[in-house]
C-alpha cells in the first residue's frame, strides 16, 4: 500500500519533470532560433497585432474596474480611520506591483493563450506541421518564434496600459463617487509611486508573457488524438499558464522587492 | 535515390516495422502496398525524417538521414516532396498562398514570378483558375491535388504519395492516377507511393512492394505480382478476408 503511493508520487514527480524540461527546452530552442535564423516580420507583425492590439479592451477593461472597486473597498476601510486621501497611493502602488500585471497576465492567457494552444494542436493533428516540416520549414521558426517576441513585446506595454487605466478609473471613482478631495488623493499617489513600481509591474509581466508563450505552444505541439486532444491541450494550456503566473508573482514579488523594495524610502 | 536497411519500428507494445528492405531507383515509380494498419504510411514518413526508427537505415542521395537533427533534414527535405493523406493543406491560406508557401519560405520574393509558377503546377495538376479558393471549399480530390502542386512546386528529385486515392470515387481516383504518371514522365521524378488499391498499384507502379507484418513480403513488378501464386499475396489481391491456406 504505501510503496504503490511512493510509486504514484514518483511516476506523477517524474512525468512534471519531464514536462518542465520539454518546455525548457522548447524555450531555449526559440531563442537560439530567434538569434541566429531570419525572423518572419508578417508572421510577427500578424501576432504583435494579434496579442497586443487585440488584446487591448480585455485590458483596459480589467485594469479600469479593478482599479475601481480597489478604491473603493480600501477608502471604506481607510475612511474609518481618516486616511481617505491616502487611498490614492494604496491603490496605485498595488496596481503597479500586483494587480496589473497578474490581471492582464491572466486575460491575455485566457484569451491568447488558448487561442495559440488551440491553433497550433489543430494544425497538429491535421498533419499541417507534418507538412511545414516536410516543406523544410523548422515549426518553431515558423511559429513559435513569431509568437514569443510578439508577446514579450506585447505583455509589457499591455501592464503599462492596465496601470494606466486602473489609476485613472480609481482616481474617477475617488472624486466622483467617493468625494476624497482630487489634490490629496493626486498627492499621496505621486509621493508613494516610485517609477521601480513601474518598473516591477512589466518586468512581471515580461515574465509572465515568457511563461504563457512557452506553455501554450508547448501544449499546441504535443497535442494528440483530434479535436478532444486539441480541446484538452486548450484547456491544459490556460490553467497551467495561469497557474504559472499565480506561482511565479509570488517568487518574483520577493525576489523584485529586494532590487525595487517597496515603500517611500 | 532511397535505401531502407533493417528499418524497425515500434508505437507503444506494437511492432509496426520489423526490419524492412527496400530500395528505390532514381527515375522509377515504387509502390508499396499492404493492408490497412500494416505501417506503409510509417514507413512513408520515415523516408523523410517525419519518424524516428527505433532501428535501421534510410539512404537518401547517399546519405543516412536516420539520427540527423530537424534542421539538417531540412537539405534532404528540400529535394523530397510528400503528398499526404489528408492534403495537410494550410487552412487559413488560399490555395494559391499554400502553393507558393515552399517558394516564400526559399526566399523568393518575385510576387509575378510566383504567381506564374504557381500557375503552371495548378495547370500541371488541371486546377486552373482555382488560386483565390481556401482548403475547405474544395472537395476531397481537389485538395489533394493542391497538395500535390505545393510538393511539387520545387521541382524535388522525389515524391512520396501517402493513399493518394483513398476516399476517392473511381472516376476521380483515375484522374489522380493518370496525373500521377504524368508528373513522372514530365519531371522524371522518383516516386514512392504507398496504398491498399491495387488499381492504383497497376496503373502507376514500376515496382510494386508488399509490405506484410512489418517487411517487405514481395517485391517485383506489377505482371510479376499478378503471376505470384502465394496465398497471402491472393488473398490481398482478390480481397479475401479467409485465408485460402486456412
Amino acid at each position: 500500500m504505501i510503496a504503490r503511493f511512493f510509486i504514484a508520487i514518483g511516476a506523477s514527480l517524474v512525468v512534471f519533470v519531464r514536462y518542465l524540461g520539454e518546455v525548457v527546452l522548447l524555450a531555449a530552442d526559440t531563442f537560439r532560433s530567434a538569434f541566429t535564423h531570419r525572423l518572419r516580420w508578417r508572421l510577427f507583425l500578424q501576432q504583435i497585432v494579434e496579442i497586443g492590439l487585440l488584446s487591448q479592451v480585455v485590458v483596459i477593461v480589467t485594469g479600469g474596474f479593478t482599479g475601481a472597486v480597489f478604491a473603493a473597498q480600501t477608502y471604506f476601510q481607510f475612511n474609518k480611520i481618516g486616511m481617505g486621501s491616502a487611498t490614492g497611493a494604496v491603490v496605485s502602488v498595488a496596481i503597479c506591483r500586483e494587480l496589473a500585471p497578474v490581471l492582464s497576465a491572466l486575460m491575455v492567457s485566457g484569451r491568447v493563450g488558448a487561442a495559440m494552444s488551440a491553433e497550433i494542436g489543430t494544425m497538429k493533428v491535421t498533419e499541417q506541421i507534418d507538412a511545414l516540416r516536410a516543406l523544410a520549414v523548422y515549426p518553431v521558426d515558423y511559429l513559435v518564434v513569431p509568437r514569443a517576441l510578439a508577446m514579450m513585446i506585447s505583455m509589457p506595454l499591455l501592464t503599462a496600459e492596465c496601470i494606466g487605466f486602473g489609476i485613472i478609473a480609481s482616481y474617477l471613482i475617488a472624486i466622483v463617487v467617493l468625494d476624497i478631495n482630487g489634490t490629496y488623493y493626486l498627492d499621496n499617489m505621486v509621493r508613494w509611486t516610485r517609477m521601480r513600481d513601474l518598473i516591477m509591474g512589466t518586468s512581471k509581466a515580461f515574465v509572465f508573457g515568457i511563461l504563457i508563450v512557452f506553455i501554450c505552444c508547448h501544449k499546441g505541439l504535443t497535442t494528440r488524438e483530434g479535436a478532444v486532444g486539441v480541446g484538452r491541450a486548450t484547456t491544459e494550456a490556460v490553467v497551467v499558464s495561469s497557474l504559472a503566473v499565480l506561482i511565479s508573482n509570488f517568487f518574483l514579488t520577493m525576489a523584485l522587492n529586494i532590487v525595487y523594495p517597496a515603500g517611500y524610502q | 535515390m532511397i535505401a531502407v536497411r533493417d528499418l524497425r519500428k515500434a508505437i507503444g507494445e506494437q511492432e509496426i516495422l520489423r526490419g524492412v528492405e527496400l530500395d528505390v531507383a532514381v527515375g522509377e515509380t515504387l509502390v508499396i502496398i499492404g493492408r490497412s494498419g500494416g505501417g506503409k504510411s510509417v514507413l512513408l514518413k520515415h523516408l523523410i525524417g517525419l519518424m524516428q526508427p527505433d532501428a535501421g537505415e534510410i539512404w537518401v542521395s547517399g546519405k543516412n538521414i536516420i539520427g540527423m537533427s530537424e534542421r539538417q533534414l531540412t537539405a534532404i527535405r528540400q529535394k523530397v516532396g510528400i503528398l499526404f493523406q489528408s492534403g495537410a493543406l494550410f487552412d487559413s491560406m488560399t490555395v494559391e498562398d499554400n502553393i507558393a508557401f515552399p517558394l516564400r519560405e526559399a526566399g523568393m520574393r518575385d510576387v509575378k514570378a510566383m504567381r506564374a509558377r504557381v500557375n503552371q503546377v495548378l495547370e500541371v495538376v488541371e486546377l486552373e483558375g482555382e488560386n483565390a479558393k481556401m482548403p475547405e471549399s474544395l472537395s476531397g480530390g481537389m485538395r489533394k491535388r493542391v497538395g500535390l502542386a505545393r510538393a511539387i512546386i520545387r521541382r524535388p528529385s522525389c515524391v512520396l504519395y501517402d493513399e493518394p486515392t483513398s476516399g476517392l470515387d473511381p472516376v476521380v481516383s483515375d484522374s489522380i492516377n493518370r496525373l500521377i504518371r504524368r508528373l513522372q514522365e514530365r519531371f522524371q521524378m522518383t516516386s514512392v507511393v504507398v496504398t491498399h488499391d491495387m488499381k492504383s498499384a497497376v496503373h502507376v507502379g514500376d515496382r510494386i512492394a508488399y509490405l506484410h507484418e512489418g517487411r517487405v513480403y514481395f517485391q517485383g513488378t506489377p505482371a510479376e505480382l499478378k503471376q505470384c501464386d502465394d496465398p497471402i499475396i491472393q488473398d490481398f489481391l482478390l480481397g479475401r478476408s479467409e485465408s485460402a491456406t486456412h
